[in-house]
């Protein structure tokens, strides 16, 4: 397998960028200009004259405890919202009559987004005097909650594109949340317990690489039964041994926030980012060198071939099968460390069910990020911020009270809009949950 | 690793054999079918044991007296199994008591679980024949139940049309929310998977909403419930009031009967079963790709409205937070368990109304969490799914049909 040789597959690759920058079709290009428009709108007049007149809208920025101290800013809502919504409406009219690129339109929509949220911060802002959003509390938040959809999307990742679909995320996660919680409680050893949530997520990726690459089952298939597979199995030992035992089996230290020297002293970003957990330092790492990996190693380019045209891979001598249980099996090593974050990392205890759903979000989240680490991170950062808000807008009263349980459909409602609207028709890698029988 | 990475999967000569039928598992016979039960009891057995206080005291003095320690296992895995058995089908205990109830009372409760399971095993194996993944059966059970019990609460109709307005609710309710997957898929090729999941908390939520709501909630509005359906919208029950059994399970022997002439008898069917098997034939063959996908979560979104009918005009007095009660997920393992065929589910749909119905005395007379129940039936899909497996465990040679996997792939590109 000499480099020469690997070299000559990275040509396919060149012809798909090539294909990437088609004309926008005049339909969709009026009903995006549309929807841009409406949504303007609806911040101008909705959250702008809807927003009581007078009333400020303050973005606190510094914690009570901060080295330096940022000034709260504050905006007067009412214009403020006036503003935002013509900046989107003046966006939606050239996509109307001009019209954007493909690669434009992405970064409007993303100001849109902006927009529309800062909108309608000011606005839930105007119900009482004096109310304030913490921002510093509301982005701590989002990346608390981020943390496992990020592992858990770059898990997706790093199996799909190799060619295996992992619907399985959450089983995968909820055995590393469960291994995590009771070997850190017997051994009494944070480490001992992420080493064993590692290796309960990989012997998950294992049955979901037997089954998919020896058996050949239908991997969609597969992927929900081994997630009925793995929360029924945590949740029989839970309930059968665990929870009569919670004091020796299911007590667990959590991990303590390390606070890096020099870099948790900047103003905002610095406790923001930089006073974490080690598995909150790990992720950093790991979305770094995933996204490395992926696209600058030998690894990532034999991953990639496996993934888009297993037979020419096997043809300059990739050995397909084995790449794939690799990476299946790295795969699931990394949703089990999504696990650790969510009991070790966070509340300690193992519940049944305490994943919750989140794998199924991280395998949105990787769809909606095309498969690459980059994307899928900042899909998942997305949704966590939708989560963490929604907690935020829980406490404040918009002047228009807005069921709870409509703010927590919003991040739901955020990635089904995502996936349908930011990101359209998705390219999978192209042998994506084909199995390669060698013939 | 390596190793095992080069084992050979089917010989390429059987990838051949013409895919007549839908297989998602590989075609296997009915011998692995009782295996794969077989080899999952027999792991559960094994969890059981382990789970069991006696068993692990018996196993802490292992190497001085071994035989206590199966005993003890012995002893629990058999009074699990038997609880099972006597939940699902025939309890002496209550026979004893000489009424209707004590002899078909466990009967009843496998079949009252089971009507759910078959009628959202049937939308699961809908979606499937056309190529579709509707993992959203939670969602629509619970638009299903929350239209037809608000039909059931709400409206007061004469007998009779009450309960067929109800039903149409139901169905009307389950269809939307499908229909509304299908329809994203359609025009903006979002995938099925990530919205009916999505779709499913979004329901969820829509209905800790609704049960907060005054008009849909109870008084005296401390609870999460929903206003007690009236009398004249409820399914009748079959053997009288003291056994749970109702008329929905003929809507779902029913709906069988539609999905069968649906997909064998219909030109509808054909076409929806040409998208499933290569929807770029199709589209070439000028079948409206688009369409079939819209029409399909609409059934089969129907289908799983049924099932949340069953749940609240069948069996439950009012709505509450859970009264999708896992089905949804479930159903995903009925429909490939019975091969997303008619027949198939109806008989899967039995078998886990049994394991479910069964679980449930398990839990209450040994303890035995009735998580096990998910797991058995997990196991059996996951063996079922690898006839070879199945057949290397017990040693045993298939033949003809059941030797190849000739299973549909299907990527995330459709």
């Amino acid at each position: 397998m000499s480099v020469a040789k690997t070299s000559e597959v990275r040509e396919p690759e060149v012809i798909v960028h090539e294909v990437v920058e088609r004309p926008v079709s005049t339909r969709r290009r009026i009903i995006t200009g549309a929807v841009l428009v409406a949504a303007g709108l609806l911040c101008a007049l909705g959250f702008g004259l809807g927003s009581r007149a007078g009333f400020d809208a303050t973005f606190r920025l510094s914690a009570v405890e901060q080295y330096v101290a940022v000034p709260d800013v504050v905006l007067p809502a009412r214009i403020t919202c006036l503003v935002l919504g013509f900046v989107v409406v003046a966006l939606g009219a050239y996509q109307l009559v001009r019209g954007f690129s493909r690669s434009q339109l992405r970064w409007v929509v993303t100001v849109t987004i902006v927009c529309f949220v800062l909108a309608f911060m000011c606005w839930s802002m105007t119900g009482r005097k004096g109310t304030e959003i913490d921002v510093l509390g509301l982005l701590s938040n989002t990346i608390f909650l981020a943390i496992p959809l990020i592992l858990g999307a770059l898990a997706g990742v790093v199996c799909e594109r190799s060619g295996v679909i992992n619907i399985a995320i959450e089983g995968q996660m909820i055995a590393g949340a469960w291994a995590g919680a009771l070997f850190a409680s017997v051994t009494h050893n944070l480490y001992i317990g992420v080493l064993a949530a590692l290796i309960a997520g990989a012997a998950m990726g294992w049955l979901l690489a037997v089954f998919a690459i020896r058996y050949l089952v239908n991997q969609v298939v597969l992927g929900v039964v081994l997630n009925v597979f793995a929360l029924g199995l945590t949740g029989f030992i839970y309930d059968a041994v665990m929870q009569p035992n919670t004091l020796t089996l299911n007590s667990p230290d959590v991990f303590q926030p390390i606070a890096i020297p020099v870099l948790s002293k900047i103003p905002i970003i610095g406790p923001l980012l930089f006073d974490q957990t080690v598995i909150v330092y790990a992720t950093y790492v790991l979305i770094v060198v995933v996204d490395v990996a992926l696209f600058r190693t030998r690894w990532g380019l034999r991953t990639r071939a496996v993934g888009e045209h297993p037979k020419a891979a096997d043809t300059v001598g990739i050995n397909v099968l084995w790449v794939r249980y690799r990476n299946v099996m790295l795969g699931g090593a990394i949703a089990g460390l999504a696990g650790a974050a969510l009991t070790i990392g966070a509340i300690g205890a193992f519940t049944k069910d305490i994943s919750s759903g989140k794998g199924f979000i991280a395998l949105a989240a990787v769809i909606f990020g095309r498969w690459s680490p980059r994307g899928a991170t900042a899909a998942a950062l997305l949704f966590a911020f939708a989560d963490a808000l929604q907690t935020v807008l829980s406490f404040i009263n918009p002047p228009f009270p807005i069921p709870s349980y409509f703010l927590a459909m919003l991040p739901y409602l955020a990635t089904i809009f995502a996936v349908a609207g930011l990101v359209g028709r998705v390219r999978a890698p192209a042998a994506d949950g084909e199995p390669y029988v060698k013939g | 690793m390596s190793s095992t990475a080069e084992a050979p999967g089917p010989e390429p000569g059987e990838k051949k054999t013409p895919r007549t039928q839908w297989r998602p598992l590989g075609g296997s016979t009915i011998v692995v079918t009782v295996l794969a039960f077989v080899a999952a009891m027999i792991v559960g057995g094994v969890l059981i044991a382990f789970a069991d206080q006696d068993t692990r005291t018996a196993s802490s003095y292992f190497f001085a007296y071994p035989w206590d320690t199966f005993t003890a296992a012995g002893r629990a895995i058999g009074n699990a199994y038997l609880a099972l058995f006597e939940g699902a089908i025939f309890n002496p205990n209550t026979a004893a008591s000489g009424t209707l109830s004590g002899y078909l009372g466990p009967i009843s409760e496998t079949l009252t679980s089971a009507t759910p399971l078959i009628l959202g095993g049937l939308s699961v194996g809908l979606a499937f024949r056309a190529g579709l993944f509707n993992i959203g059966g939670q969602g629509q059970i619970i638009l299903g139940a929350v239209f037809a019990g608000f039909v059931g609460f709400h409206w007061h109709l004469p007998l009779g049309i009450h309960v067929v307005a109800a039903v149409l609710a139901g169905i009307i309710g389950g269809a939307l929310w499908g229909g509304l997957a299908g329809l994203l898929k359609a025009r903006t090729g979002a995938h099925e998977v990530i919205t009916t999941i999505m779709l499913n908390y979004v329901a969820f939520y829509l209905l800790e909403f609704l049960l907060s709501v005054r008009g849909f909630q109870a008084p005296p509005y401390g609870q999460a419930i929903s206003n007690n359906i009236d009398p004249s919208a409820r399914l009748p029950h079959l053997f009288g009031s003291s056994m749970r059994v109702n008329a929905s399970l003929f809507i779902a022997l029913a709906a069988a009967v539609f999905f069968w002439w649906l997909l064998t008898r219909s030109t509808l069917g054909f076409k929806l079963r040409a998208v499933g098997a290569n929807q770029f034939a199709a589209r070439t063959a000028g079948i409206s790709v688009e369409r079939g996908y819209v029409v399909v979560m609409l059934i089969a979104g129907a289908l799983s409205g049924l099932a949340g009918v069953a749940q609240i005009l069948g069996t439950n007095p009012a709505i509450t937070g859970d009264i999708d009660a896992g089905i949804g997920f479930d159903a995903i393992t009925v429909a490939l368990l019975g091969r997303a065929n008619a027949g198939g589910t109806v008989l899967a749909g039995l078998l886990f109304g049994a394991l479910r119905a069964g679980g449930v005395q398990m839990q209450s007379s040994t303890g035995t969490p009735v998580d096990l129940v998910e797991v058995v039936q997990a196991l059996i899909v996951l063996f079922i799914a690898a006839p070879a497996l199945v057949r290397a465990m017990f040693r045993f040679r298939g033949t003809g049909d059941a030797a190849g996997a000739g299973q549909l792939a299907k990527g995330w590109n459709g």
